[in-house]
């Protein structure tokens, strides 16, 4: 529907962690109803139909929640528009004719596997060291019984909506990864059930995001600006608080 | 075969506890030798592996995505049911059950139903305990709201992101665990084979989708929590890699598949908007709560929806179901729309689609309230408008911000379009009443599993369903199969079992790859899909079905000849992993025409054209279809029908009204 843009794609290939990338320019036709990713879909067929090497990117959910999708595009992880994702960004941000530059995230800790896809397990195990309530199953009390005030609840529910995608790390000159941890970080440590484990926990994950290879922080905001979930900067100031407290206390 | 759903005797509302009480128990010691499969991520899967592995069983976990935190539950957005009674508005235990069977249209197990049902509660306290954001009142208690099929409000919700919120808490103690040493995570892993020695489940071959290498574990039993198969139509409300594949070679392997036509297909998405689309988005039933349903009462009318006056709106489920109005199940709402549509009063460019409209109650229930709360006497309606704006932003502002991203409109200022689309699969694979397949040792949990929600299920009970199943089922019924199995030493993964699996799968890959022809997967599976869509999806009829058949049959031999799948079987290849998948589909997709054409009767999603009442309702056949069809696979896309009976002691069957 609607009208045909014609883009100029310049993409980042690279056959996997090993090897030396480059850039590999590509002409598509979009619709401005299109979202980037079937811009992508269509490309790849394309590409499949010459008998070409399909560009691989990472997506599943295409609806901006499940932190899947990746690219960096035009300088900028998932593109020009703030508060999206890559799958939720739409040809009808960009002009007739434009050139636009894609990459993967780029940072030590997220190794290339495949042109635009990246390993990211090292934010799993950032959550392995300590980003959970450790409470099995069977334990739980009846959940009324632990009152939460309505703005501590939404507090901790804005940084509980991290979707884990990386952008934050991307977006970083230093690819640290603070944003991310001061997102788990704060949702935890403002509600009661994260208490018991209030100093360990954030020791052990900033003991383990600096072993992943993440960058340090200097606050600049990038990440935050970079945010599709829009994940205040204001978590870093509380993991930084979070931290001292701990490291206070002994731990 | 004799299919034998092991229900527990006794009266319904013991059964579940008598059950926990006599079930053989593993001691901690024995458990730590025992080795348990966990196939999916997912809110069954990541609680199941969780749960398990606290209990001091041996978990692997295995996922395609590249983190188990982005398995599809993480998309589902509206809430999860507990029958809680905090509203104090005469929920219990006993109105969720007849809730959720009658919504299935009685095509469900009583005793399955009434578990989870029983179960419910003790899920919002588990989640709470994790630290799951739920929405509260100012006073600091929970929050519900209402979904479709009910008269109560028991959905607990995280603003439109309930299964972002549930599955992180699920994730977190699954990563807890992998932390411990518990769990061994393989993310980027496909199950490609269900591994049988002794006709029991013993292992799966997985291919490492970063490597491209076929890999052989052993388990003791392997639970599958793959979700449903709902992209078997192409265009849905799943993520783009939701796939039959683990549970389709699982029922090669001798499960048997149970009423596979029951699908889903979900009243509010957003139109389709061009033949490029890769999927649907869904928007929440939530927003039916507070958005009403409409099209112009003039076949064809091109006005923009806000100046078509109030009397010129057919509010059509309002006057069609006074009951329930917009919260009728999502079956009927479907139908519904549906029906204006193709009866010339859709609305949009495509003309299928209805509004779904929040003006009036932004206006009336939210700016009203808030403007008695300002002390704001005699508001003008702009006021209404802006003070309801702030509220239904707070609500359903993730859904708000979707909604425009995708179709550059403002649904704060003109309504929704919305139409139907595929969302959720109600059927899966047959299992008895401790979740195990017909096959010893092989579970099927979550939308994997056929057991809950009969013919429709009711809004806010899929995320119920996965993690009553992953926290408080199976962590009991696993003990009456692993309990006989302490003896069982590992089986080293050269037995020939593992080899001859591994041989089929690495055979099936360079099928794939040596066939070079010209067309791409994509291209084989958007026109499965339309097939599946035109034929098998809202309205079915016999001679729709057996084309359906013919189709499908042609195009999987067009498949195998013409397919085109780049790349090798070494490394990254996401072509080959879709080939894959793909091929499942074209003969699952078959196998559901074939289940809607022995179901002679319409029920829930299965909406048979030659059975409805005059007033285009499902009409079902007790008398002969009260019961589960349970496909068994004979080899060469040859199948073989049993059924279960379904014994309802409890409730008395009726015709299901929502007037």
């Amino acid at each position: 529907m609607g009208n045909t843009m014609n883009i100029n794609l310049k993409v980042w290939r690279q056959q996997n962690e090993n090897t030396q990338g480059h850039f590999e320019e590509h002409k598509v036709q979009a619709s401005p109803d299109m979202s980037f990713l079937e811009m992508f879909d269509v490309l790849n067929e394309q590409l499949i139909e010459d008998g070409k090497d399909p560009i691989a990117f990472d997506h599943d959910c295409r609806e901006g929640i499940c932190g899947m999708c990746s690219m960096v595009i035009n300088g900028r992880p998932h593109g020009p528009k703030g508060g999206v994702t890559t799958c939720q960004l739409h040809m009808r941000s960009f002009q007739d004719g434009d050139t636009v530059v894609v990459e993967p995230w780029r940072a030590n800790a997220f190794p290339v596997i495949k042109d635009l896809s990246v390993n990211r397990s090292a934010f799993d195990r950032i959550i392995a060291s300590g980003g959970y309530v450790s409470v099995n199953t069977g334990n739980a009390v009846d959940a009324n019984s632990i009152l939460i005030p309505k703005e501590v609840a939404d507090t901790a529910f804005e940084a509980a909506t991290c979707i884990g995608c990386g952008a934050c790390v991307s977006a970083c000159k230093n690819a640290s990864a603070m944003l991310f941890v001061g997102a788990k970080v704060t949702q935890l440590s403002m509600l009661p059930q994260g208490q018991s484990e209030r100093e360990s926990r954030v020791v052990a994950m900033v003991d383990q995001m600096d072993a992943e290879g993440f960058g340090a922080c200097t606050n600049t905001g990038a990440c935050a600006a970079e945010c599709p979930k829009q994940i205040p900067l204001s978590v870093i100031a509380n993991l930084n608080r979070e931290y001292y407290r701990a490291k206070l206390n002994g731990k | 075969m004799k299919l034998d759903a092991k229900i527990p005797e006794g009266p319904l509302e013991q059964k579940w506890t008598k059950y926990k009480s006599s079930v053989p128990l593993v001691n901690p010691a024995n458990k730590r030798n025992l080795n348990i499969i966990v196939v999916g991520t997912g809110l069954a899967g990541a609680s199941a592996a969780a749960t398990l592995a606290e209990m001091g069983y041996q978990v692997s976990a295995f996922c395609f995505q590249d983190s188990p935190r982005r398995a599809h539950s993480i998309a589902a957005q509206g809430g999860i049911n507990a029958a809680k009674n905090y509203q104090n508005d005469g929920d219990s235990v006993h109105r969720l059950f007849y809730d959720t069977i009658k919504g299935g249209d009685y095509r469900s197990r009583e005793a399955n139903v009434h578990r989870l049902a029983e179960v419910s509660t003790n899920i919002i306290d588990q989640c709470v305990a994790q630290g799951v954001p739920f929405a509260r009142e100012y006073g600091g208690t929970l929050s519900n709201r209402s979904f479709g099929g009910t008269q109560v409000q028991r959905t607990f919700y995280a603003a439109g992101q309930t299964g972002q919120q549930l599955l992180l808490g699920a994730y977190s103690a699954l990563e807890r665990q992998v932390g411990l040493g518990n769990v061994k995570m393989y993310a980027r892993h496909e199950m490609v084979e269900v591994v049988k020695i002794d006709g029991k489940a013993r292992g799966i071959i997985a291919r490492n989708l970063v490597s491209g290498k076929l890999e052989r574990y052993f388990g003791h039993a392997v639970l599958l929590c793959t979700g449903g198969y709902g992209n078997v139509f192409y265009l849905s409300t799943n993520a783009m890699g939701s796939n039959v594949t683990a549970a389709w070679k699982a029922h090669k392997a001798g499960a048997l598949f149970g009423n596979p036509c029951f699908t889903q297909i979900h009243p509010t998405c957003i139109p389709v908007s061009g033949h490029y689309q890769s999927k649907l988005t869904l928007m929440s039933e939530s927003l039916r709560n507070d958005g009403r349903i409409w099209v112009p009462k003039k076949q064809g009318d091109t006005r923009h929806p806000n100046e078509i006056p109030e009397d010129e709106r057919d509010y059509y489920l309002e006057r069609r179901y006074p009951a329930f109005g917009n919260l009728v199940p999502r079956d009927i709402a479907s139908r519904a729309a549906k029906e204006r549509c193709d009866a010339g009063y859709g609305v949009g460019p495509s003309k299928m689609a209805v509004y779904l409209d929040f003006k009036y109650n932004m206006m009336n229930k939210y700016g009203r309230a808030e403007a008695t709360k300002q002390g704001i006497t005699n508001p003008d309606d702009a006021t209404l408008l802006r003070l309801g704006k702030e509220l239904i932003k707070e609500k359903y502002g993730n859904l708000f911000d979707m909604y425009k991203q995708i179709t550059a409109e403002d649904p704060y200022e003109v309504p929704m379009r919305i139409y139907p689309a595929v969302h959720y699969t109600m059927g899966g694979l047959w299992v008895d009443y401790e979740l195990q397949t017909s096959v010893p040792g092989l579970y099927a949990l979550g939308e994997a599993n056929f057991s809950d929600h009969g013919a429709n299920r009711l809004g806010a009970s899929a995320l119920m369903q996965g993690l009553a199943d992953g926290y408080f089922v199976i962590p009991y019924t696993i003990g009456n199969y692993l309990s006989k199995e302490i003896h069982t030493k590992p089986i080293p993964t050269d037995h020939e079992a593992f080899e001859e699996a591994e041989k089929r799968a690495s055979e099936r890959i360079s099928g794939f790859l040596n066939i070079k022809g010209t067309r791409t997967v994509e291209s084989y599976h958007r026109e499965l899909g339309l097939i599946m869509w035109d034929k098998c999806g809202m309205a079915r009829n016999e001679k729709g079905l057996k084309e359906a058949i013919e189709q499908i049959r042609a195009l999987r031999e067009d498949f195998y000849k013409n397919v085109r799948v780049p790349g090798s079987d070494s490394g990254f290849n996401p072509e080959l992993d879709k080939a894959g998948r793909v091929a499942d589909f074209l003969e699952l997709g078959e196998l559901m025409c074939l289940d809607a054409l022995a179901r002679e009767e319409s029920c829930g999603g299965h909406f048979r054209e030659e059975h409805q009442t005059e007033e285009g309702e499902a009409l079902r056949d007790d008398e002969k279809f009260l019961s589960v069809f349970a496909w068994e696979n004979k080899g060469d896309n040859n199948y073989e029908l049993h059924r279960e009976d379904l014994n309802y002691e409890n409730i008395k069957i009726q015709q299901r009204s929502y007037k």
